[in-house]
């Protein structure tokens, strides 16, 4: 048996194994429920879909954090593109959240809504892109590793938010910030169009769109895929590698950290160290499975949080241990993420006699 | 060798494609037992391709080999090696911080513990047998280009093979060190093993080579006796049609002056002094060769010259724009009214006071242009600032793309698959065609015609004279002395950061240059070397 890098393949091949893959996954963890423990298979999944998509309410959380999810997607593209590893995506929704928190209880009374929307996703911004700037000037100044870096970066964050946390606690001595401004809604996202996660759409939906033509056809976008490629090339075109390095990932930054402020003001309204929950990592599967595409990395995030959502229905619905669906979880990434080798190799079988 | 000789290697038949391409179609190849054999063809004929498939790191499709007169199944190099079948890449495969013994040795199946006593008398006898020189204990990193190929070399005699490939062992050597290299393969062939050696450099063919083999477009075109044929024949045999081998050199017509360069010092980041009190001209309408042997300055040179290169104090390389008169003027703006200092300047900034300066680097993917992007992509590389507004206009960098494609003919899948995937000579085309398309005033390119067939060579000579007759000043750093001495006007030979001569490319012998390349001179001698 041989394998031997595919030249190319089509787009409708392509998708028809990661179909397959899909495909595969689901009848081998069909097998599995079946012989552990005695369920219906069909069943199972039905219950999956329901968890995730069962009620209207249900419907909405699971866009809602496929929003959140998308959102810090988007945020890593650009980093990515340019072969910066930015892993400090935890620290920079952290970053976001606090200073949306912050703003939330400290100016919640003082301003109407809009504008205190209006400042918090600013100030969200900002604490972001600060979190992001810190490791690309140490590296275009000094060298420094970005993934170490980042990485250490996410635990600055964890302690702050920790202290914060301590700060802000409400009810006093509940180690907790509580709901915040929970008789007012001062600082929540309004509902948009009825609904009540109709604005994080909008605005996660905005960012894609934008980061799609931002990455594909603006000048900045091409400088990021140059420096991406080869920083000798970048210079040769006369490209200031340092500069393009702290710009995009001031960008970078940024948009992580409003995903903070999505986290904050738009759904939990509440902040605690679990606030990015891992998704700052999630995240990187969606960014780099889809190619750096926006529009890809929609159906990327939806399935992830399909999964999660559907294996916490069944967890519970079935009495399973917590470790049984996340195991479903994994074997169902297993494959779409191992599809991608069938993707790039091919595998030949050699008929040769002795 | 008119003996009836043996096989030592039958190819029969053998096929290999890659998606859509065949890169071998039912090719039949023979090796005698003690002969050289040259195996000839332009880029993408397949000879890499055929020789891999002997070396185990490429599985035919369809076909047999044969060695000796047993059918085999070479699945790996090892297994090559166990039929001793030995390969020395054109790219070596050492790992710098061992030594030489270290290297050698490095994958064989002994058990207990490693004998390097017992390891260097055997490297030695290897060595005294043919007559190499190798230090078993010395580093890699310490090693010139020469000496790390002769421990690949070695590496493979060590395990025991038979049948040599070497793949452009020539390419980086210096004639004198080529010289040295065909006396061992001598040696090797009158010891009775087998060689095949894949070159493009005709005359060297016609020096070492017993008989050649020629492959067009991955098809077996043939085989003559070397002493049947000569330079022409073989190239039309290649080429598949007459083509001429001469390398047109016109009298320059307007010669102003178009750069000086005076007391150029380069210290690298490690210290090393790798420009030393560089001192020159270039003029307009005339070509003028850097010579010396790889790493002896050419880099630092034209990085520093494209503002790609930190320079000591008191570094100069002015540049005088071209005249109203000229053809080239065009859109030349000077910020001071007679000419520019360039040392101290970015490539942008450079490129902003309007001097149109063209660089073919020597690293071409990896500095030239953008691996994973595209023809049209890789056109703008330069230019994609132009214009109002955020956003990049891909109109123009398409057409120039397209026009590229046809007027140098290049074969890639689409002008949007990334370059990576094209050819090196496709990517030399690619790359040159851009940048005189911008209109230079200046053009440097650093080994153009390195590992391209004599075709494209053509191409890209043809191409430089064209700018030549424009009046573009071109620096033409090379490696190859028979096209430097034919190509250019004037040669500026580099021995070790220094400049060790600058003579005149028609009345100069290699000899002389290959020896101004190695033996720096006094001062004063090279002063009175000098020719305007």
């Amino acid at each position: 048996m041989r394998i031997s890098k595919r030249d190319s393949i089509s787009a409708g091949k392509a998708w028809a194994i990661r179909g397959g893959a899909l495909l595969l996954s689901l009848i081998l963890c069909g097998l599995i429920i079946f012989a552990i423990v005695k369920l219906n298979p069909v069943k199972v999944y039905e219950a999956m879909f329901d968890g995730a998509f069962g009620t209207k309410r249900r419907a909405w959380v699971t866009i809602r954090d496929t929003m959140m999810l998308l959102c810090i997607g988007i945020g890593l593209a650009p980093a990515f593109k340019m072969k910066f590893w930015n892993v400090g995506a935890e620290g920079q929704i952290l970053v976001g959240g606090i200073v949306t928190a912050g703003i939330m209880i400290k100016l919640g009374a003082s301003m109407s809504t809009p504008v205190l929307l209006i400042v918090m996703a600013v100030a969200s911004l900002a604490a972001g892109a600060l979190w992001g700037i810190i490791p690309a000037v140490f590296k275009s100044s000094w060298g420094t590793n970005e993934t170490l870096f980042t990485l250490m970066m996410n635990y600055i964050a964890i302690q702050l938010t920790s202290f914060c946390v301590a700060l802000w606690e409400n009810p006093y001595g509940s180690n907790t910030v509580g709901v915040i401004n929970q008789k007012t809604h001062a600082g929540w996202f309004p509902s948009v169009l009825g609904q009540t996660y109709g604005l994080n759409v909008l605005l996660v939906m905005a960012l894609a769109i934008g980061m799609f033509f931002y990455l594909r056809s603006s000048k900045q976008g091409y400088e990021i895929g140059v420096v991406g490629s080869s920083e000798n090339t970048a210079r040769y075109a006369g490209i200031n590698v340092a500069k393009v390095t702290v710009r995009t990932m001031a960008i970078s930054g940024a948009i992580c950290g409003m995903a903070g402020f999505l986290a904050v003001a738009g759904s939990s309204h509440t902040i605690s160290t679990s606030t990015a929950g891992g998704r700052g990592f999630t995240a990187i599967i969606v960014a780099w499975l889809a190619k750096f595409n926006t529009f890809v990395m929609i159906l990327i995030s939806l399935l992830l949080v399909f999964l999660e959502k559907g294996s916490i229905e069944i967890a519970s619905r079935y009495q399973l241990n917590d470790f049984a669906a996340q195991m479903i979880t994994g074997i169902i990434l297993f494959f779409i993420l191992g599809s991608e080798f069938f993707i790039n190799y091919q595998v030949h079988v050699n008929r040769h006699k002795k | 060798m008119e003996s009836v000789s043996v096989n030592a290697v039958r190819m029969r038949n053998i096929t290999k494609t890659f998606g859509p391409v065949a890169a071998n179609s039912k090719v039949n190849l023979d090796i005698k037992q003690g002969e050289i054999l040259s195996l000839l063809g332009e880029n993408g004929s397949g000879k890499t391709t055929l020789m891999n498939m002997l070396a185990g790191i490429y599985y035919p499709d369809d076909g047999q080999i044969f060695v000796g007169e047993r059918e085999v199944s070479i699945p790996s190099p090892k297994d090559a090696f166990s039929l001793g079948i030995g390969m020395i890449h054109q790219h070596f495969k050492l790992v710098d911080v061992f030594t030489a013994a270290e290297n050698i040795t490095l994958g064989l199946p002994e058990k207990g513990k490693l004998d390097l006593k017992a390891v260097s008398a055997k490297i030695q006898e290897i060595c005294d047998r043919y007559g190499f020189d190798v230090n078993p204990a010395q580093k890699i990193y310490d090693m010139s280009v020469s000496q790390k190929q002769t421990v690949e070399i070695v590496k493979v005699l060590y395990r025991g093979a038979d049948i040599l490939i070497l793949d452009e062992p020539t390419a980086v050597l210096t004639p004198q060190e080529t010289n040295r290299l065909f006396d061992v393969l001598r040696n090797m062939r009158a010891d009775g093993k087998s060689i095949i050696i894949i070159t493009h450099k005709l005359h060297e063919v016609m020096d070492i080579s017993d008989r050649v083999a020629v492959l067009r477009k991955g098809e077996y075109i043939g085989e003559v006796k070397t002493g049947d044929t000569n330079p022409q024949k073989l190239t039309d045999m290649m080429v598949g049609r007459a083509v001429s081998l001469n390398i047109d050199r016109p009298a320059p017509k307007i010669r102003n002056r178009r750069l000086a360069v005076k007391d150029l010092n380069v210290v690298t980041a490690e210290g090393v002094h790798a420009l030393k009190d560089v001192s020159f001209d270039v003029f307009g309408g005339e070509i003028l060769g850097i010579a010396g042997i790889s790493g002896s300055g050419q880099k630092e040179l034209l990085e520093a010259i494209a503002g790609l290169q930190r320079t000591q104090a008191d570094s100069h390389i002015i540049y005088y724009p071209p005249g109203p008169e000229e053809a080239i003027a065009g859109q030349h703006t000077p910020l001071e009214s007679t000419n520019e200092e360039l040392i101290g300047k970015t490539p942008r900034q450079i490129h902003n006071i309007g001097v149109s300066l063209a660089f073919v680097p020597e690293d071409r993917l990896g500095m030239g242009m953008v691996d994973n992007m595209g023809m049209v992509d890789n056109m703008m590389l330069k230019t994609y600032r132009v214009g109002k507004g955020p956003f990049v206009d891909r109109k123009p960098p398409k057409a120039l793309a397209e026009k590229i494609l046809t007027d140098l003919t290049v074969v890639t899948p689409g002008i949007n698959t990334p370059v990576r995937r094209l050819s090196g000579g496709n990517v030399q085309k690619v790359l040159v065609g851009r940048e005189i398309a911008s209109n230079p005033t200046l053009l440097m390119t650093a080994y153009a015609v390195r590992g391209l067939d004599i075709h494209t060579s053509y191409t890209i000579y043809h191409l430089l004279n064209e700018q030549k007759a424009k009046g573009v000043a071109v620096m033409f750093v090379g490696e190859d002395l028979d096209v430097l001495l034919e190509l250019c006007d004037r040669i500026l030979v580099l021995c070790a950061g220094q400049v060790n001569g600058i003579v005149d490319a028609r009345s100069i012998t290699k000899e002389e240059v290959g020896l101004l390349m190695t033996n720096l001179q006094e001062k004063t001698t090279r002063d009175t070397k000098e020719v305007s």
